[in-house]
């Protein structure tokens, strides 16, 4: 039962076959045997247990919507009203918040069941999952080896299916990498798609809620219930909802896949490479067509983002103050004393390493040389994509430049792991959706493909993504331990 | 060394909409601590904030009124410090591109009119409130005014004394309660002014270094606030210093200022537009339907009274002060025979002195526009006099009913009857010898006791009109008899 995608267990819960307390008692068991991936930061199973009975009674009268029954974990960076919501960080090891997320209110409203919250990287600020304060958690392909980051929680839990499917958020690739790198389906929405309310802040210009699954159909499913406008987020944008598995059988003959060079260059591991040209031929033979295009300022889309992250975060994280709620450092001498204290013990370092960058980035007389030609840019970047989609209809490469890199290995070196997330950031920069779905593996471990396509096109890369998953079989891999 | 004043003035008005900026919470003044501060005003982790259309309307209203340039796409920056009462860490404001800019208002000043230039006006929200008494070393933190909507007006160095300051203030405060987008309540903070104060050498033409004053919140700690200040720095230059730029404090119990803090320890606030609120865009349409909703201004208002209606300068300056004021005088208008001039002398001095006494409002008047139009007809058409007419007035306060039912009640109608005003006049004669003759004598004077003998003999009923006329011509009659 474990194994199925929400399609199947849809079906099982509407034909009786299962009932979702049974459903929600089968996750809860392996989630406390794999304990050991330390996926989660907090689970409440009679919490748990109380919303699959009320799901149950839905399914007995006929009240039900596609998805009510259904066991879901989300990343701790949703806030759930009643539970504990720590973003990663000790500064809120103890808040709970006295309000859901809407993306956790719609999952609530279509009778979703929650398993719990999923470890990340603190502030999902990280590429690796290490940065958490409740310590690392481990790809569960190897597991010295890293899920990703930073909703490396979520991707583990999916890919050793604890749960059927996770949320998350992606600011500069934290939903597509770590789906990549633990073997399965994750999608990062158009900016604006999903409501940004109640998703603790990292980047707001960059950050955006997405799912992780085991397919691209699952992805649509769950897309569905989490997509939309609302009144609470300015930036999310009043578009309508298609019902996102209505075109997922569509015919690929003709599709023009976009290949930046960008994306092929010295900095892509060959067997990477190799996994990800052998995933494009598969798309080939479904009549779609490869096209070489050129997106000549990509090399600029890590430095930039590395403005405006950190600018945006360094402002977005000054309410962690020790004042209202949260961890609040038990000595001080006076008000400064006790920002600074409370600050330092409460923020770890890539947090605060972050946090300086974009203080500084925003101070006076650097201002313009930053985060103003940061900006600018972004706006180049962007409109490479513009021209780009001219020629083709999606855009493919490689998510990540290789594998799960072993635990501990980047963790001292930023750079090199602020380069993991090269081929995903540009999404974030322009604010297209991307999705990462699993192409084939490389020593034992998964690498991903992503697509990338025009605003609000998530119909079309879910469409190419399950046309892929119908002739291949990546997607359905289980870890070993995990069957 | 003469020297010149020059002031700017930056005045933080409340707006005054039901909810907040970016929330939904209320507004309402005097709630107990942190019970109107909902998850947005806090700043829980994960809240967004979404603008407040009616804020936006109301800050339209007022740069059209002043004429400024409303700009169609406006802004909204963080501006970034560290403050217990500051939820979020940072202040969302607008910095770059303010909704208004370049405005400007005429004032009134011993040398005539003088126009005040509006730099710009900006949409901003208000921070909570720090208590640092009642807990025991430890500070109270209270986040009802959080996320309270303030229009930020930031005026040009155009004032040359205090005076000026607080003739441009008054013009202010009266222009934002007209247009109803504050209730211009100082006690209660809705309008605080800081005020950015230099001296020059006349004839200079580079402005001094300046100081700037915080927060003062009456228009009369304004006034003693800046002379204090303008003192302060003569004296200072004079004995060979010179002025920093710093903040200043004004302590109304000592009257002086103090530093706060200095250029040097300024804040950098690392301004950047605010990623959760795209920019403001405002259509054709909605600045109309704001210009729609302008009544007729003050300046406006004052200069018809003064041309239409013969009112002098202080009488249309008084009437149109407050917009409610305004209102009750063109109903009283409308209602009566009487003319303007004597409509306007009873509101501003009669009405105008009970109202202070009570300290109510002129909408909370017991004695409404309807039955002041009443009673200034009766003595229109001489049913009583003035003086009576005062009378009636203090009943009608006190709640006794109309001027006619009061006139009615009292027997307070004029006596007009001539035959009966002779007899009174004759009585008053009798008992008067003394006074005869001094009349007689040629003290012309003291014709008003025996005016006043009548008016007591009366209770003041008697037409003081008729009274003179038929005195006169019984008294000239003796005098002339006597001389023959």
């Amino acid at each position: 039962m474990y194994a199925e995608t929400l399609k199947q267990l849809a079906s099982d819960l509407r034909g009786k076959r299962c009932s979702s307390v049974e459903l929600t008692t089968c996750y809860l068991d392996r989630m406390e045997r794999c304990g050991t991936l330390n996926a989660f930061i907090t689970i409440d199973a009679d919490f748990s247990l109380d919303q699959a009975r009320a799901a149950d009674r839905l399914l007995e009268n006929g009240d039900s919507r596609p998805l009510t029954g259904i066991p879901i974990a989300h990343k701790d960076i949703f806030c759930t009203q009643g539970m504990l919501t720590t973003c990663g960080s000790k500064i809120l090891h103890n808040f709970t918040p006295p309000y859901d997320a809407t993306l956790i209110g719609r999952c609530k409203e279509q009778g979703m069941v929650s398993l719990g919250k999923t470890n990340m990287d603190e502030f999902a600020m990280g590429s690796s999952n290490e940065t958490s304060y409740f310590g690392p958690v481990k790809n569960p392909w190897d597991k010295n080896k890293v899920p990703g980051g930073s909703s490396g929680g979520s991707a583990a839990t999916v890919a050793a299916r604890l749960a059927a499917a996770a949320t998350g958020t992606d600011t500069g690739g934290s939903v597509r990498q770590p789906a990549a790198l633990c073997g399965i389906t994750g999608l990062k929405p158009t900016y604006g798609r999903v409501s940004r309310y109640g998703m603790i802040a990292f980047a707001s210009s960059l950050d955006q809620g997405g799912v992780l699954t085991q397919s691209a159909e699952d992805a649509a499913l769950l897309l569905n219930v989490i997509a939309g406008f609302d009144p609470k987020d300015s930036t999310s944008v009043d578009e309508p909802v298609p019902d996102y598995t209505g075109d997922l059988s569509k015919d690929l003959t003709g599709l023009r896949i976009g290949l930046p060079k960008q994306y092929f260059d010295e900095g892509l591991a060959s067997s990477v490479e190799q996994s990800t040209r052998e995933a494009l031929s598969v798309l080939e033979k479904l009549g779609a067509r490869l096209i070489d295009i050129d997106l000549p300022n990509s090399e600029l889309c890590v430095p930039c983002y590395y403005v405006i992250a950190p600018s945006e975060a360094s402002s977005n994280l000054s309410r962690f103050d020790g004042v209202r709620y949260g961890y609040r450092s038990e000595l001080y001498d006076d008000l400064v004393d006790m920002y600074m204290r409370t600050r330092s013990e409460g923020f770890g370092d890539e947090v605060k390493r972050r946090i300086m960058i974009g203080t500084y980035a925003l101070s006076a007389g650097y201002y313009d040389a930053y985060y103003l030609k940061a900006q600018k840019l972004r706006r180049l970047i962007t409109q490479d994509f513009e021209l780009a989609f001219e020629q083709c209809d999606v855009i493919m490469g490689p998510t990540t430049p290789t594998p799960a890199f072993e635990l501990g290995a980047k963790i001292s070196d930023p750079i090199s792991m602020y380069l993991n997330d090269i081929y995903t950031i540009s999404a974030n920069l322009s604010g297209l959706p991307g999705v990462s779905i699993p192409a084939g593996f490389v020593d034992g471990l998964p690498t991903g493909l992503q697509i990338i396509g025009p605003y609000f096109s998530e119909s079309c890369l879910l469409n190419v993504g399950h046309r892929f998953q119908m002739e291949t079989d990546w997607h359905k891999r289980i870890p070993g331990g995990f069957e | 060394m003469p020297w010149e004043t020059v002031i700017g003035l930056e005045v933080h008005v409340q707006l005054n909409t039901q909810s907040k900026i970016f929330s939904g919470a209320s507004t309402r003044y005097g709630a107990g601590p942190n019970t109107q501060a909902c998850a947005v005003d806090i700043a829980l982790p994960g809240v967004l904030p979404v603008m407040n259309r009616e804020a936006t309307r109301k800050a339209v209203k007022f740069g059209l009124a002043v004429e400024a340039y409303i700009n169609q796409k406006s802004i909204f920056s963080r501006k970034n410090y560290f403050y217990p009462d500051l939820p979020k860490g940072y202040q969302i404001s607008q910095f770059e591109i303010p909704i208004v800019a370049g405005g400007h208002m005429m004032i009134d000043t011993a040398d005539g009119e003088k126009r005040i230039g509006i730099t710009r006006a900006h949409l901003e929200e208000d921070a909570g409130k720090s208590l640092h008494e009642d807990f025991h070393g430890m500070t109270g933190i209270d986040l009802n005014r959080a996320g309270t909507p303030l229009l930020e007006i930031v005026s040009e160095p155009d004032m040359r004394s205090p005076a000026e300051a607080i003739a441009y203030l008054r013009k202010l405060h009266t222009l934002v309660r007209y247009l109803d987008i504050s209730d211009g309540n100082m006690q209660e903070g809705s309008f605080r002014c800081d005020a950015n104060v230099s001296v020059r050498p006349r004839g200079q033409v580079e402005l001094g270094t300046r100081s700037e004053l915080k927060n003062i919140n009456s228009f009369r700690f304004i006034e003693k606030a800046i002379k204090f200040e303008v003192e302060r720095q003569i004296d200072l230059i004079e004995d060979g210093g010179t002025v920093v730029q710093e903040t200043r404090l004004y302590d109304p119990d000592k009257n002086e200022t103090r530093p706060m803090r200095t250029k040097e320890d300024a804040h950098d606030y690392r301004y950047f537009p605010d990623p959760d609120l795209p920019p403001m865009d405002l259509d054709g349409q909605f600045i109309e339907s704001a210009r729609c909703e302008i009544p007729e201004l003050p300046e406006i208002k004052k200069r018809r009274f003064m041309a239409q209606l013969q009112l002098n300068r202080e009488d249309a300056e008084q009437l149109t002060a407050e917009k409610a004021t305004a209102d009750y005088f063109e109903s009283v208008l409308s209602q009566t025979q009487g003319e303007a001039k004597s409509v306007a002398n009873w509101i501003n001095s009669e009405l105008a002195s009970y109202l202070n006494e009570e300290n109510k409002d002129i909408d909370a008047s017991p004695v409404s526009a309807a039955m002041l139009a009443q009673l200034i007809d009766r003595i229109h058409d001489e049913t009583i006099s003035g003086k009576i007419a005062k009378d009636v007035f203090r009943s009608m306060w006190a709640g006794e009913g109309g001027a006619d039912e009061i006139i009615e009640n009292k027997g307070l109608r004029q006596i007009t009857d001539s035959s009966a005003l002779e007899k009174v006049i004759d009585e008053v004669l009798t008992r008067s010898q003394a006074q005869i003759e001094q009349y007689r004598g040629g003290q012309g004077k003291v014709f008003g006791y025996f005016v006043g003998q009548v008016m007591k003999a009366t209770q003041g009923k008697a037409n003081p009109q008729q009274v003179n006329e038929i005195l006169k011509e019984k008294l000239d009659r003796i005098s002339r008899g006597t001389a023959k």
